[in-house]
C-alpha cells in the first residue's frame, strides 16, 4: 500500500465518524424502503415547510431488523415503507409505537391505518394487468381468471416472492381458502410465457415485444413510462391496461406508509412528519410523483391514473393480507413458481 | 499439597520455542482479529438456533433441493467459463506475440471493474425480446413478434452463468498470470529445445506447475458468484444465497435464514478445508533463481488473429460491451448534461470507506499472518483459517451478523460515557461508517491473508533468525525486514481488495448510516424500481475509480516479475 493512501486513511475515517448521525433538535431521522430519489422532493417540501431537517436511510430490506438490534440508541424516528406486510412486521417486532393523532383519523380513512394508530397508510397502489393492445381484445378481466388454460404461454410476471406478488397472492388465499390459492397459483404457473424475473417494467416491455399479451404489474409503472420516461413511452403505449378484480369483489390494494420507532429521539418531529405526510401538499405530491391513489379526500387522483378507469378496491380488511403473507410465500416455494 | 501444586511440580520437557518469549502481543491480535471475523458468524448461529423448527420440512421440501441444485450448477458453470476464460488468455498473452497483445495484458483484468449485477441488467437490456438484437432480427427477417421464434433467454441459469463467468474470469487471469511469468524459463526453454509440443508443454510443465495459483483464482470468482444476489435476483435464478434472502423477508423468519446461512457456511468452511489440504503437500515451486519470461513465441498470420479473437471475446463481453452500452446510456439520457450534483459527494464518499476498509483490511491480514509467522502454533494456524471464513459469507447475512456485536460495543461505550461524563453518545460504531468499514474488512480479509502469506512464503525464516541473531525484536524484524520485502504482496492485496470495496452492495446497503450514499447504493435506487439505466452515470464512475487500481495492480505485477519478487499465488489462504 501506497504511504499517501496509509496517510489519507486515518484522516478520512475520523471524517467519516464525525459525519454520524446528530441527534440535535431540529431533524428527523427516516429509514425507508423507498426510492430516495422518488421521495426526496416530499422530504424537501417538508424540511420548507417546516424547519426540519430530515435524514434519510434507504435500503431494500432489513430496515426493521436494524432498528430493532440498534435498540435503545437506535436513531430511527421513522419508518416510511411499502407494502402492508412490512408495516404489521415492524408492528409485531415491537419497533413502532402508537400515534393517537387527530390529524391523522381525519385524513386516512379507518380501513388505513392501525386500530391502535401504530401506523397509517400516505397512498394507496393497485395491482393490475397491462395488457397488449394489439392481441388481448377483452377489457376486463379478473383475477381467478388468470389462471385459465385459454391464457396459456401468454402472462408475464415478476418473482412469485417479490412482496407485491406474495401480498396479491394472500389476496387470493383470503378470498378463496389456501387449497383454491394453491390450484389458481399453480394455473398461473402454467400461463407463463417465462421464468419470473426481472421487474414490473420489463413486463410491459415483455408484452410490447410480443414476447407475452398479458403482465400483472402496479398502477404507478404504466403512469410513470406513459408520463415520464420517454425512452419506455412505445412500452406504455403497446399496452392497455385492466383493473382486474376478485370474482364478485374488487381489485386487489396495497399501501405505502409510515410509522413512528418506539424509541425514536425525535418523537415530536415524528409525529409532525407523520401529520404532514397525510397533509393537502404532501397528498397532491403522492398522486403526481409517486403516481399513487392519496389517501385524503378530496385531493384529486393524478389524471393518467385516473384514466385507468374507476377503481373498486376489494373491501378484504389489509391486515388479512398480512396475516396470510407467510402462507402465500411458502405456497410459491409448493408450486415451485419461480423455479 | 493440592493436585494443581502437584501438577505444576511435576518436571515437563521444556516446549521447543521459536523465539525467547511467546509473544503475547502477537497472540493477542490473532485471538483478535479471529474474534472480530467470528463474531457475526457466532451471532448468526444465536439467530438460527432460536426456532423457527416447524420451518425446516417446508425448506427441505422445497427450497432447498432446488437452491442447491441451481448454486452447485451455477458455480460450476463460473467456474468452468472463468477457467477457461482466464487461464486460455493467460497463457496466451505469457506464451505467444500477437496483434495487441500488449493492449490485451491490461485490458483483460477489467471486468473486474465492474459490479456482476449491472452487467447482468446490461445484458438483459441488450439480448431481450425488445433489446436492439432481437429487433434487429425481427426487423431482419420479417418475423413480427417475440412469440414467432425461438431465442435464448439470458434470465435463466445459463445467462447467469456467462454474465458471471465473464465479469469474474480476470480472478484466475491475474493469478495465473502471474505463475506463468515466474515459472522457470530455463524449464520451459528446455522443453522447447527437446522438441516437446505446445500443448505437451501446457499439459506437462505450465499447468501443473500453475494448478495452486488457478485453484487460488477460482475459489475467488466462485466465492464472488456465490455471494451474489443482484444478478440472481434479476436474471430469476434461485440460489441458496436468494433462498436465504427470501425466506428472511417473506417469512420474517430471521431464524429460518440464519439456518440456511449456517448450512452453507459450513458446505464453503468444508470446501476451503479440502482446497487447503490438497496443497498441504506442495512446496513452493516458483523459486527459480532467475526468474524470467521465457521467450514468447511469434503466431502464424491464421494463428495471430485467432489468439487475438480468443483474447477480445472475453474482455468485449465482459467490459467492453457493457461499458458502451452504460455510455451510451449517459449519453441518450442527458445524464451528463442534468448531472446529479450530488454524485460527486457519492463518489468521494465510496473512495474515502473503500480507502479506509483497504487499509484496515491490510492491517488486519498481514498482522495475522506476521503474528502466525512469529507464534508458528497450530492454534496460530487456525485463528488465520478462520479470519479468512468471512469471504464465505454473503454480504447481507455478514451485515446482520455484525449489527448485534457492533451495537453492543456500543451499549458498552455508553454505559462507560453515561458513568464518567453522564451523557450518552449513541451509536458510535454501528450508526456510522464504521460499520461499513469492518464489514468489508471481514469480508475482504481473506484477500490480504492469501497475499501476506504467499508474499512472505518468499521470505525464508532464516532471515528471521539471522536477525534475531543481531537483536532485532519483532517489531524491527515487521518494519525493517519484512514490509519492504512485502510491497508487492501489499500492493496486489490493496488493489484488489479497494477494487471489491467500491463493488459491495449488500453489506453497504444494510449498515451505512444516515445520509450516506455510495456509488453502488446509489445505481441500486434505481435498479430496484426497474429503472437502472438512470443510474448509469454512476456505474460508469465505479468502473472508472476501479479501472485505475486494476490496471495499476497489472503493471504493478510486472514490475515484481522483473524485479524478481511476485506474490504469484495463495490468493486465498
Amino acid at each position: 500500500m501506497s504511504s499517501n493512501t496509509l496517510r489519507i486513511a486515518p484522516l478520512a475515517i475520523a471524517a467519516l465518524l464525525a459525519a454520524g448521525p446528530a441527534l440535535a433538535q431540529g431533524e428527523v431521522n427516516v429509514y425507508t424502503y423507498r426510492e430516495t430519489g422518488l421521495v426526496k422532493p416530499l422530504f424537501d417540501a417538508f424540511t420548507k415547510d417546516t424547519g426540519i431537517k430530515v435524514n434519510v436511510i434507504s435500503a431494500s430490506s432489513g430496515l426493521e431488523q436494524r432498528i430493532k438490534t440498534e435498540g435503545a440508541n437506535s436513531p430511527a424516528d421513522v419508518l416510511l415503507t411499502v407494502d402492508i406486510s412490512r408495516l404489521e412486521d415492524a408492528v409485531q417486532n415491537g419497533i413502532t409505537q402508537p400515534l393517537n393523532s387527530k390529524a391523522i383519523e381525519q385524513a386516512v380513512p379507518a380501513a388505513y391505518r392501525d386500530p391502535e394508530g401504530h401506523w397509517a397508510a400516505v397512498g394507496m397502489r393497485a395491482r393490475i394487468v397491462y395488457a397488449s393492445k394489439d392481441r388481448v381484445k377483452q377489457d376486463t378481466i379478473t383475477y381467478e381468471e388468470l389462471a385459465d388454460p385459454k391464457w396459456k404461454g401468454k402472462i408475464c410476471i415478476r418473482s412469485g416472492q417479490h412482496m407485491y406478488n406474495n401480498a396479491l397472492f394472500a389476496a387470493m388465499i383470503v378470498k378463496h381458502g389456501e387449497a383454491k390459492a394453491e390450484e389458481w397459483l399453480k394455473g398461473l404457473k402454467a400461463n407463463l410465457a417465462q421464468k419470473p424475473s426481472g421487474g414490473d417494467r420489463e413486463t410491459a416491455r415483455d408484452i410490447a415485444a410480443g414476447k407475452c399479451d398479458l403482465g400483472i404489474a402496479n398502477t404507478y409503472y404504466w403512469a410513470l413510462m406513459n408520463d415520464k420516461e420517454a425512452q419506455r413511452k412505445p412500452w406504455a403505449e403497446a399496452t392497455k391496461v385492466l383493473l382486474p378484480t376478485f370474482q364478485g369483489g374488487g381489485t386487489h390494494v396495497n399501501v405505502s406508509g409510515v410509522a413512528v420507532i418506539k424509541t425514536a429521539p425525535n418523537k415530536a418531529n415524528a409525529t409532525k412528519f407523520v401529520e404532514w405526510m397525510v397533509g393537502p401538499q404532501a397528498q397532491q405530491m403522492h398522486a403526481d410523483v409517486t403516481y399513487e391513489y392519496p389517501m385524503r379526500a378530496g385531493v384529486p387522483i393524478n389524471k393518467t391514473i385516473a384514466g385507468y378507469g374507476d377503481l373498486k378496491r376489494d373491501p378484504m380488511p389489509l391486515a388479512s393480507i398480512a396475516a396470510n403473507r407467510k402462507k402465500a410465500s411458502a405456497l410459491v416455494d409448493k408450486v415451485g413458481f419461480d423455479n | 499439597m493440592t493436585a494443581t501444586e502437584l501438577h505444576n511440580a511435576i518436571p515437563r520437557p521444556a516446549r521447543r520455542r521459536h523465539w525467547p518469549i511467546s509473544h503475547p502481543v502477537a497472540t493477542v491480535f490473532l485471538f483478535a482479529v479471529a474474534a472480530l471475523v467470528v463474531a457475526p458468524l457466532l451471532s448468526l448461529i444465536l439467530f438460527a438456533i432460536q426456532g423457527d423448527s416447524e420451518l425446516w420440512p417446508h425448506l427441505v421440501a422445497y427450497v432447498l433441493p432446488v437452491a442447491t441444485l441451481n448454486t452447485i450448477l451455477l458455480l460450476a458453470g463460473v467456474a468452468l467459463v472463468a477457467a477457461v476464460a482466464g487461464v486460455g488468455t493467460a497463457w496466451m498473452v505469457t506464451a505467444y506475440e500477437f496483434p495487441g497483445r500488449s493492449t490485451f495484458v491490461w485490458l483483460l483484468p477489467l471486468p473486474l471493474a465492474f459490479p456482476t449485477y449491472i452487467v447482468a441488467y446490461v445484458y438483459v437490456d441488450i439480448l431481450d425480446a425488445a433489446g436492439p438484437v432481437q429487433t434487429a432480427l425481427r426487423a431482419l427477417v420479417g418475423w413480427r413478434s417475440a412469440a414467432d421464434y425461438w431465442f435464448p433467454s439470458v434470465r435463466s441459469l445459463g445467462g447467469a452463468i456467462l454474465v458471471m463467468g465473464f465479469v469474474l474470469y480476470p480472478y484466475v487471469y491475474l493469478a495465473t498470470r502471474a505463475m506463468f511469468q515466474t515459472q522457470s524459463a530455463t524449464l520451459i526453454e528446455m522443453a522447447r529445445s527437446l522438441g516437446a509440443s505446445r500443448w505437451r508443454l501446457a499439459r506437462d510443465i505450465t499447468l501443473p506447475l500453475a494448478r495452486p495459483a488457478i485453484a487460488a483464482g477460482l475459489a475467488l470468482a466462485m466465492l464472488e458468484a456465490l455471494n451474489d444476489i443482484g444478478a440472481s435476483e434479476y436474471l430469476g435464478v434461485q440460489t441458496l444465497t436468494l433462498s436465504i434472502f427470501n425466506t428472511w423477508l417473506n417469512r420474517s423468519s430471521l431464524p429460518g435464514a440464519a439456518q440456511i446461512a449456517c448450512v452453507m457456511l459450513f458446505v464453503v468452511a468444508a470446501l476451503i478445508a479440502l482446497e487447503r489440504y490438497g496443497r498441504r503437500r506442495q512446496s513452493f515451486t516458483g523459486l527459480d533463481r532467475h526468474p524470467g519470461i521465457a521467450r514468447r513465441i511469434p503466431l502464424e498470420r491464421g494463428k495471430k488473429w485467432l489468439a487475438a479473437l480468443g483474447c477480445l471475446l472475453p474482455v468485449g463481453l465482459g467490459f467492453l460491451i457493457p461499458l458502451v452500452y452504460l455510455a451510451q446510456e449517459v449519453v441518450s439520457r442527458g445524464l451528463l448534461i442534468g448531472f446529479d450534483p450530488s454524485l460527486f459527494r457519492h463518489t468521494l464518499t465510496t473512495v474515502a470507506i473503500a480507502a479506509g476498509a483497504t487499509a484496515l483490511t491490510l492491517v488486519l491480514g498481514f498482522g495475522v499472518v506476521f503474528a502466525l509467522r512469529l507464534v508458528r502454533r497450530p492454534f496460530a494456524q487456525n485463528c488465520v483459517f478462520v479470519a479468512s471464513l468471512g469471504y464465505a459469507v454473503p454480504g447481507t447475512v455478514l451485515a446482520l451478523g455484525l449489527l448485534s456485536p457492533l451495537v453492543g460495543i456500543d451499549e458498552a461505550i455508553n454505559w462507560v460515557t453515561r458513568t464518567v461524563a453522564g451523557a450518552s453518545v449513541g451509536l458510535v460504531l454501528a450508526g456510522s461508517s464504521a460499520a461499513v468499514m469492518i464489514a468489508y474488512a471481514v469480508r475482504f480479509l481473506a484477500i490480504a491473508t492469501g497475499f501476506a502469506q504467499a508474499g512472505l512464503a518468499r521470505i525464508s525464516t532464516e532471515l528471521d533468525d539471522a536477525a534475531r541473531t543481531v537483536g532485532t525484536r519483532p517489531s524491527g524484524l515487521l518494519w525493517s525486514i519484512h514490509l519492504p520485502l512485502l510491497r508487492p504482496a501489499l500492493w496486489g492485496a490493496a488493489l484488489l481488495v479497494f477494487v471489491d470495496c467500491l463493488k459491495e452492495l449488500p453489506a453497504t446497503l444494510l449498515l451505512r448510516p444516515l445520509n450516506v450514499e455510495t456509488l453502488s447504493t446509489y445505481i441500486y435506487q434505481f435498479a430496484t424500481r426497474g429503472n437502472f439505466e438512470e443510474g448509469a452515470l454512476a456505474a460508469l464512475l465505479i468502473v472508472l475509480v476501479g479501472i485505475v487500481p486494476v490496471i495499476r495492480m497489472t503493471r504493478h505485477a510486472d514490475e515484481a516479475v522483473q524485479a524478481g519478487v511476485t506474490p504469484a499465488r495463495g490468493w486465498t489462504a
